[in-house]
């Protein structure tokens, strides 16, 4: 049977990807981010995990405001970057698992949440930014992949609840899987910032360090704010904390911490990493 | 009135792109989203005019287009994300708009962005 061996949330920046291509990791700037990432590399080396379940929300490059999904699953062979209008490098294609892919839609579909299925999927940088900071330092990226796509564009977005509760079912359709795969879960984007408006700039230390402790002690804490909550408190863009809640349903109830980090700022962002297992 | 609309008068200095928003700034946003491709950015430079004709902007729009302004931008209806692409025509990163809808140097903007960590 499939199993479950851990979660990992990081920030997905852009800029993140810029430094990387440049080989930024050990400018005064970039460090004290990229020397949070060596144990999340020893962790994966060690676990060998063979799928990594990516839930990222696409920025306008795969879906635009005439057809919205809330919640959205790849279900292809592979799947590619584009240049998102700055001019980005292709990368090269992410392998898929389509096997998994129409077992997880089955089961969660069974479960009541409807999500739409994508057997064409162009995946931006709340994806392929993770996958560069986890593995891009490797000849090949070592696993296949699963994009699961929330949308953070448009209000309504799914409420941090509704977002546990698809990421417990998640979970649960995970270690149903009948072959011997070990998945690791990743939430990306994040912690607090705002792009938009007057406010621009916006960063909430108190309230991204608060977040980091409950979403390992305490998840259901953070089901209680709406996203409307989190905008004044994270900022508009702070909404992706969804993403690492639907990463943490998807683990056990109690989950022991291996590895957290945090820097401000990166770009407008205060950036969060954790490493997360099942507590025996 | 969207109920979200009503709750983001608590919010400064932030526009919830809601219903509202999106149905009032579909045009622009379907003509950022274009500049997902490279051609589409070529096009726009050559003929500005033209090209924000061949989607259908409004006044308002086009004015805000024009003036590379964006807080003008969200006020005709424009979304952060699809307005990011159009920045990074002209080479601006968020640091760069954060600076613009602020109204602070970009000295002062990074030096703030720091100082949310101390």
């Amino acid at each position: 049977m499939a199993k479950i061996i851990g979660g990992i949330t990081t920030s997905h920046i852009p800029a993140i990807g810029g430094a990387i291509a440049q080989g930024l990791q050990e400018d005064a700037y970039w460090k004290p981010f990229f020397d949070g990432f060596p144990p999340v590399h020893e962790w994966l080396d060690k676990m060998q995990p063979d799928v990594a379940v990516v839930i990222y929300n696409d920025h306008g490059l795969n879906f635009f405001l005439d057809k919205l999904p809330t919640f959205a699953i790849g279900a292809a062979a592979e799947y590619q970057n584009e240049d998102e209008g700055w001019g980005l490098k292709p990368l090269a294609p992410f392998a898929g698992d389509t096997d998994l892919s129409w077992h997880l839609i089955e089961s969660l579909v069974a479960d009541e949440f409807d999500i739409t299925m994508c057997q064409e999927m162009l995946v931006d940088h709340g994806f392929t930014v993770p996958m560069s900071l986890l593995w891009g330092h490797k000849d090949k990226i070592p696993v296949k992949t699963i994009p699961l796509a929330i949308n953070t564009v448009q209000h309504p977005m799914p409420s941090p609840a509704r977002c546990y509760k698809l990421g417990q079912a998640l979970g649960k359709a995970l270690r149903s899987y009948d072959r011997d795969t070990k998945v690791v879960v990743i939430g990306t984007g994040g912690l607090s910032h705002q792009l938009d408006g007057e406010r621009a700039g916006f960063i909430n230390k108190k309230f991204d360090l608060m977040c980091m402790e409950k979403i390992v002690s305490d998840p259901e804490a953070l089901t209680r704010y709406s996203i409307l909550d989190i905008v004044r408190e994270a900022g508009a863009q702070g909404a992706e904390l969804i993403m690492w809640l639907t990463m943490r349903g998807a683990l056990s109830d109690k989950v022991s911490q291996l590895h957290s980090n945090y820097h401000i700022p990166i770009s407008n962002t205060g950036a969060g990493l954790l490493l997360l297992e099942d507590a025996a | 009135m969207a109920a979200a609309a009503k709750e983001v008068q608590s919010i400064p200095g932030t526009t919830i792109f809601d219903g509202e928003q999106s149905l009032k700034g579909y045009a622009l946003n379907k003509m950022c989203y274009s500049f997902n491709e490279a051609t589409a950015r070529e096009e726009f430079l050559k003929d500005e005019d033209a090209y924000c004709e061949k989607f259908g902007l409004n006044a308002q729009q086009r004015e805000a287009i024009r003036a590379r302004n964006v807080l003008q931008l969200i006020e005709a209806g424009g979304n952060i994300y699809y307005l990011a692409k159009f920045a990074g025509i002209f080479g601006l990163n968020v640091q760069d708009i954060g600076a613009q809808q602020t109204g602070m140097s970009l000295e002062d903007f990074n030096a703030m962005l720091v100082a949310a960590g101390e």
